[in-house]
């Protein structure tokens, strides 16, 4: 399914994200909707799912949507689970003749949502093969209730559970991989990916994890401006850092096989992902050095880990 | 006419659901629910039906489905028992806000601590706040009535709410009996199509479902909930009406057993009416005492002034709950009929019996002594013990 990507073409297409929401400026999630749903093609309908969160409460906050298609929120950790029902009625009214048009079938999750309590929910839809794309807009905690500590915040962050203190360097341990434990699932495709460059990467993604038949997963790192504490203008900055520091690696599993997106040339140190986030700002401090040192070693470890599951 | 069968509660449920012929079933094994799903899988296996089973790794995933694929269109529902009803706890409330009509087979059985799986209706007694309608039955003829009544009721463009259709546990869900039932197509003209006014899939509208509604809006939204519940009542009994047009077997709020002239009432909810009114025969034809029985059908909506006037002429009344609320004083029936007499100013002694927690036995000797007591309450206006309980070990 390779497509020529063409950056004004797309970035051209209708919205189905409305503005007008309440998100945040300079949120990485919002982008990540705006950028999945713009990889529908054009005359297929769809059925946007949500799990509770930021996303949710800001975008359809009642009596207002942003939504152009129909659109779900059940609660916080059912998101897999309510979007099977749909799809699964969808196949029965198409069977009994009551639906003749194209339905896609697409739910966001924040990384609480999805990692943690809807962890089980996820598991089950991915497992059954239901017809969706599962999109997990990762900003690695829980950022709608105030930045509490999920099991995809990274290692040493400071957040309002896992403070660093006068005996805390934040976050005890290290990050969860949802996108490799998805993939163990032996569904069709699973994509992780960020916001780089023209967006070609994200866009062909989440194309073909919508146009992929079975279930589908993407990863997409959404950085937060208040949850790390970075300017709201540095977003792409932040994105690129962490992709050339290869602590959010872009790559695909296609039908099993590993496919890496985009390896760095010259893989920059770790610390220049960290330095312009306030909830790495203990890092830095005389005599933490080797907090860093233990940071870009498990960086390395998954790095090689990942490079070896790709070739 | 009508078909003569021998059913398991669950196999007559299972059947309705066969009539019917819903579009999705999500489900996850329980006992003594777990009957129901296994039998529609395999009227699936077969072809029989053309309903879509989703194989969810829990009851949260399973009521979570089942909310989706209403949302989406589709006729759907599930089944389950105690603490599977209590783990979709919280997707109760959703589905009764999003004012889906789905059905609920639920089969009673007590909630874990210690575990047990026998009839206790703590399960849905603990969901009676969720928004639910909720319709019991004393038969395996009973639940099947009102499982085909159930769609009917929760699709009602009045009503909008979701239908728990509950029998007890092993009692009726997997005690066999002589059953009738309806013949497939007279069924089916019951039920109908289902044809939602608003869905997801419609493709000549979008929609949005679950919103976030600050306190501008929340309040208002309860308000049309209660509003759907009341007018609840009205279709109910349409359907009850409409049913007995059918089939000649009559249905409301509760049943009335020897109320006529009685003078002591025991007022309950499911099988152990079967045993309540051989008890009432036996002292009837003994005594000549006039003891009656209101078994309650529908307790949400709860039939308020419908059960005061009912319970109007008599002198002492027992409330049996199968369940406890741990209130400290009634339970939720106790408590709720209590209100309805205080209500409507009724001059009868009350008392508030416990009884059959965790499945246990309620024989004949047991009402006896239940009526035995409402008849001292009545002579000496004096109630000893407020809240009793019957079968309990003294030691």
């Amino acid at each position: 399914m390779e497509t020529t990507y063409n950056f004004k073409e797309v970035m051209n297409k209708p919205d189905r994200l409305a503005p007008g929401h309440r998100m945040c400026a300079g949120c990485g999630g919002t982008i990540a909707v705006r950028t999945v749903l713009r990889a529908l093609h054009e005359g297929d309908k769809a059925v946007i799912g949500n799990a509770t969160g930021c996303l949710e409460v800001s975008s359809f906050m009642y009596p207002y949507t942003a939504y152009e298609d129909s659109y779900i929120h059940n609660a916080f950790e059912n998101a897999g689970a309510t979007l099977s029902g749909v799809e699964t009625a969808y196949n029965v009214l198409k069977k009994k003749g009551k639906i003749k048009e194209n339905y896609k079938f697409i739910t966001f999750g924040g990384d609480g949502g999805t990692y943690d309590i809807g962890f089980q929910s996820l598991s089950g839809a991915m497992e059954r093969g239901h017809d969706m794309v599962y999109v997990c807009y990762d900003n690695g905690a829980y950022m709608n209730t105030g930045t509490q500590r999920s099991s995809a915040t990274p290692h040493f962050a400071d957040t309002t559970t896992t403070p660093a203190g006068k005996v805390s360097n934040g976050k005890v341990q290290v990050r969860k991989d949802l996108a490799a434990i998805i993939a163990e699932h032996h569904v069709p495709y699973v994509g992780q990916t960020t916001y780089i460059g023209n967006f070609k990467d994200i866009y062909t993604k989440a194309e073909k994890a919508i146009y992929t038949p079975g279930s589908a997963f993407l990863n997409v790192m959404s950085p937060c401006p208040r949850g790390w504490g970075y300017d709201p203008s540095e977003l792409m900055t932040i994105c690129k850092l962490a992709v050339e520091t290869c602590y959010w690696p872009m790559f695909e599993v296609i039908d099993g096989k590993w496919v890496l997106s985009y390896a760095p040339k010259n893989k920059l140190p770790i610390e220049e992902f960290l330095r312009p986030q306030r909830r790495f700002k203990h890092l830095f401090k005389k005599g933490n050095e080797e907090l860093l040192v233990a940071f870009q070693a498990e960086i390395d470890k998954r790095w090689e880990e990942l490079c070896n599951r790709c070739e | 006419m009508a078909i003569r069968e021998r059913l398991s509660g669950n196999e007559a449920v299972a059947y309705a659901i066969k009539q019917i012929n819903p579009d999705v079933m999500p489900a996850f094994p329980i006992t003594p629910s777990t009957e129901i799903p296994q039998y529609v899988a395999t009227y699936i296996a077969n072809g029989e039906i053309d309903t879509e089973f989703i194989h969810v790794e829990s009851e949260h995933s399973a009521m979570s489905a089942t909310i989706g694929a209403s949302a989406a269109g589709a006729r759907a529902l599930t089944a389950t028992s105690s603490c599977g009803m209590a783990l979709m706890w919280e997707e109760l409330y959703v589905a009764a806000s999003d004012r889906l009509p789905i059905v609920l087979a639920l089969v009673n059985r007590a909630l874990t601590g210690p575990i047990n799986i026998n009839a206790d209706h703590s399960d849905s007694m603990g969901a009676r706040d969720t928004g639910w309608i909720q319709i019991y039955a004393e038969s395996n003829q009973e639940v099947y009535d009102n499982f085909l009544q159930a769609f009917p009721i929760a699709e009602h463009k009045d009503v909008k709410l979701p239908v728990m259709i509950c029998q007890d546990g092993f009692i009726t869900s997997h005690g066999v009996e002589n059953i009738l039932l309806v013949e497939d197509e007279l069924a089916k003209e019951f039920v109908g199509e289902y044809e939602p006014e608003h869905y997801l899939l419609n493709p000549r509208e979008t929609m949005a479902v679950g919103p976030y509604a600050v306190s501008n809006y929340y309040m208002e939204t309860k308000r049309a909930q209660r509003e759907a519940m009341i007018n609840a009542k009205k279709v109910i009994l349409e359907m009850a009406e409409k049913f007995e047009k059918m089939t000649g077997r009559k249905y409301g709020f509760f049943e009335e057993y020897r109320m006529e002239d009685a003078e002591y009432a025991i007022v309950i909810i499911g099988s152990a009416a079967g045993t309540c009114k051989a008890a009432i025969e036996k002292i009837r034809q003994e005594t000549g005492k006039k003891v009656g029985l209101i078994k309650i059908r529908v307790f949400r909506p709860f039939p308020e002034e419908e059960l005061a006037e009912a319970l109007s002429k008599v002198k002492a009344v027992a409330i049996m709950d199968r369940s406890e609320m741990f209130s400290a004083t009634s339970g939720p029936l106790g408590a709720e009929v209590r209100a309805a007499l205080f209500q409507a100013k009724s001059q009868a002694e009350v008392v508030n019996y416990f009884y059959g927690l965790g499945g246990r036995d309620i024989t004949v000797d047991d009402f006896e002594e239940i009526y035995n007591n409402l008849e001292e309450m009545a002579q000496t206006h004096v109630v000893k013990d407020m809240y009793k309980y019957i079968g309990l070990r003294e030691r």
